[in-house]
């Protein structure tokens, strides 16, 4: 069986993200790129789907020549082979969606991977976008998989406890933390990655429906207030919290 | 000049370095504050593929580059001394050997063990009156009908006593040609009849990597059991050091890494006089010359490790960046303490156990003393 898995190339969790002079847009200099955290649960899991069924892994990035770093990463854990779409302007979940959909279609694959979310805009979408676009069924934030024949047993962390799904192939999935423990990229597979094809496509083109009109940072934390050590404070505190906290 | 990695480098660092952080990390201060070797972690490294990173497929390597390694051990370096001390040696010393001058049976029957994570090998030079005078290796080696009968001992040797260790090259002395002491190296495995391995205990640094005392009472081995040519023991041990060197060098470019973010990190959180003491002219010049001195001694390592790679002469840069790399991982361990200032004193910060283990780094595989006399040799001196 073929499996795809859709890999975003983000800012690291750990990089002071600045905003550009445009303000709209990030600062791209100084940031580390890594693959989005969500989408190794997914490589992960599409690994041993395929070792246990037979077939192969299929990564695709949609983004520019750097995004290969992160195709690069998922064949050296183990993937098969890669495709960058080639897009170097800013594009809204549908249009990311359309594009990965048309190339799915064309990989005729049955199963695909998606992390639930991508921490760069953290819109949390494109995955179901993309099985609607294809006519797939799809599980979201999923924390357990299971694939016997066509038939597939999903489950979800739901409030107070999980929810279990059935439904079969064609299917997207979206990953969620707990569905396993990725696997490190070997050097084995580090060396064996330099001899899997990464191919070049231009990314289907697709409009935007929405459109980001400026970014800002939160505003910064003000220092706290300390009224006093003992009881005597607490009237204060009172009238403070409710004239000007205005939580009381 | 090109100081570009390729993409195989940076994911090693990537992939070494998150290996490090989320499985040695959080166990290390345990094991170093217990003595303990953890077998876990070294079979776990040898399931990433970190044994025998140099060596060819053929015999279960990774047939990777010089830097490729020297990477690795510094991002474990960065995180932990004793597991980067396990890396190191048993790459540097135990296979390295047995790779570059054993047969081709030799190199078959030994070296795809060494490369799992499953069984180490050590390297015996160092005896208890042969430190920097390793010409005056008292341990013998006759052969008598056939084989090598040994005797003598070794002292300090790392991996040499663990449960997966499955011998030790061994030096000896195998005659006197010209009135000249012959020296020779050979293969021991651990279980052969008049070989004891006996772990050392009580040590200040490394404490969760495995020490060892060899003992030799007519310990007796094949004659096929000689390692390169019969009288090449300096030539096979000289050379064996110049790579050595360069991995003990990443050891300490990676531990004053580990210490310098460790006390920036904690100058960024910790304030006193009501600001963090970052903004104090005396800390934050003392960490700007912590990350020269880092950037110094990176520069200088991969550089011989960049000659190495392209078949270049490297003895002399080596021993540079050996010399080097340990003396600042002392000045930027010791400068990490002063920043935690009382903190710094406890074993609950990591700058402890940084500060106690970079100390072996200027003794250990040719004392800092030892690589000035190389290095002025190289220059004429």
């Amino acid at each position: 069986m073929k499996i795809v898995v859709c890999v975003s190339h983000v800012p690291d969790t750990a990089t002071k993200v600045k905003i550009g002079d445009n303000g709209k847009t990030i600062d791209p200099k100084d940031v580390t790129y890594v693959v989005n955290p969500y989408d190794e649960f997914a490589i992960e899991e599409a690994l041993k789907t395929r070792d246990a069924v037979g077939g192969e892994v299929v990564v695709i990035s949609l983004g520019t020549d750097a995004n290969k770093e992160s195709i690069r990463k998922a064949l050296a854990m183990g993937a098969d082979s890669g495709i960058l779409l080639k897009s170097d302007s800013y594009r809204d979940s549908l249009s990311v969606a359309k594009a990965l959909a048309a190339e799915i279609k064309n990989q005729e694959a049955q199963l695909v991977f998606f992390g639930k979310q991508s921490v760069d805009y953290d819109a949390g979408i494109v995955g179901q976008l993309t099985a609607e676009l294809l006519g797939f069924n799809s599980v979201s934030v999923v924390v357990d998989f299971k694939l016997e024949g066509e038939k597939i047993t999903a489950e979800r962390e739901i409030e107070g406890g999980r929810e279990v799904i059935e439904t079969s192939i064609p299917c997207v999935i979206t990953a969620q933390k707990g569905l396993n423990e990725p696997r490190y990229a070997s050097l084995k597979g580090i060396m064996a990655a330099k001899k899997k094809t990464i191919e070049d496509k231009e990314a289907a083109a697709a409009e935007n429906y929405t459109e980001i009109l400026t970014m800002s940072k939160p505003p910064a934390k003000s220092p706290g207030k300390i009224l006093g050590e003992d009881a005597s404070a607490v009237p204060e505190l009172v009238k403070l919290l409710r004239e000007e906290a205005k939580v009381i | 000049m090109d100081f570009n990695h390729t993409e195989e480098q940076n994911l090693i660092r990537e992939t070494v370095r998150e290996f490090a952080e989320k499985e040695i990390k959080p166990v290390a201060k345990e094991l170093d504050e217990k003595a303990e070797f953890s077998y876990e972690l070294t079979s776990r490294m040898g399931e990433l593929g970190l044994f025998g990173m140099n060596i060819s497929p053929d015999y279960g390597g990774q047939g990777m580059d010089t830097l490729s390694y020297i990477i690795a051990v510094e991002e474990i370096a960065r995180i932990d001394g004793s597991h980067a001390a396990t890396l190191a040696a048993h790459n540097s010393l135990g296979i390295g050997p047995i790779y570059y001058y054993g047969t081709e049976e030799q190199k078959k029957e030994i070296l795809p063990k060494l490369c799992t994570g499953q069984g180490l090998w050590a390297f015996g030079l160092t005896e208890p009156n042969a430190g920097s005078d390793s010409r005056g290796t008292k341990t013998s080696a006759e052969l008598k009908e056939g084989n090598w009968v040994i005797n003598g001992s070794k002292i300090f040797i790392t991996n040499g006593a663990t449960e997966i260790t499955l011998g030790a090259t061994v030096q000896a002395v195998t005659g006197v040609v010209d009135g000249k002491k012959e020296y020779s190296t050979i293969i021991v495995a651990q279980e052969t009849e008049g070989f004891k391995a006996i772990e050392m205990h009580g040590k200040m640094m490394w404490r969760a990597s495995n020490t060892a005392e060899l003992f030799f009472d007519n310990c007796t081995v094949p004659e096929e059991n000689l390692l390169g040519e019969r009288g090449h023991g300096s030539r096979i041990m000289l050379h064996t050091l110049d790579n050595g060197r360069l991995s003990i060098a990443a050891m300490g470019l990676g531990c004053a890494q580990g210490a310098y973010e460790a006390a920036l990190e904690y100058a960024k959180q910790r304030e006193q006089f009501g600001r963090p003491i970052t903004k104090f002219q005396a800390i934050s010049f003392k960490l700007a010359d912590m990350a020269t001195k880092i950037e110094l001694a990176r520069n200088l390592l991969y550089k011989a490790c960049w000659l190495k790679d392209n078949d270049k002469p490297f003895a002399k840069e080596a021993a540079m960046s050996k010399l080097y790399c340990s003396e600042i991982a002392k000045e930027v361990a010791d400068a990490a303490v002063q920043i935690h200032g009382g903190y710094g004193l406890m074993k609950e910060f990591d700058v402890e156990r940084f500060y106690r283990d970079q100390r072996l780094l200027q003794i250990g595989e040719g004392t800092s003393e030892i690589q000035r006399l190389v290095i002025s040799r190289y220059i004429g001196c």
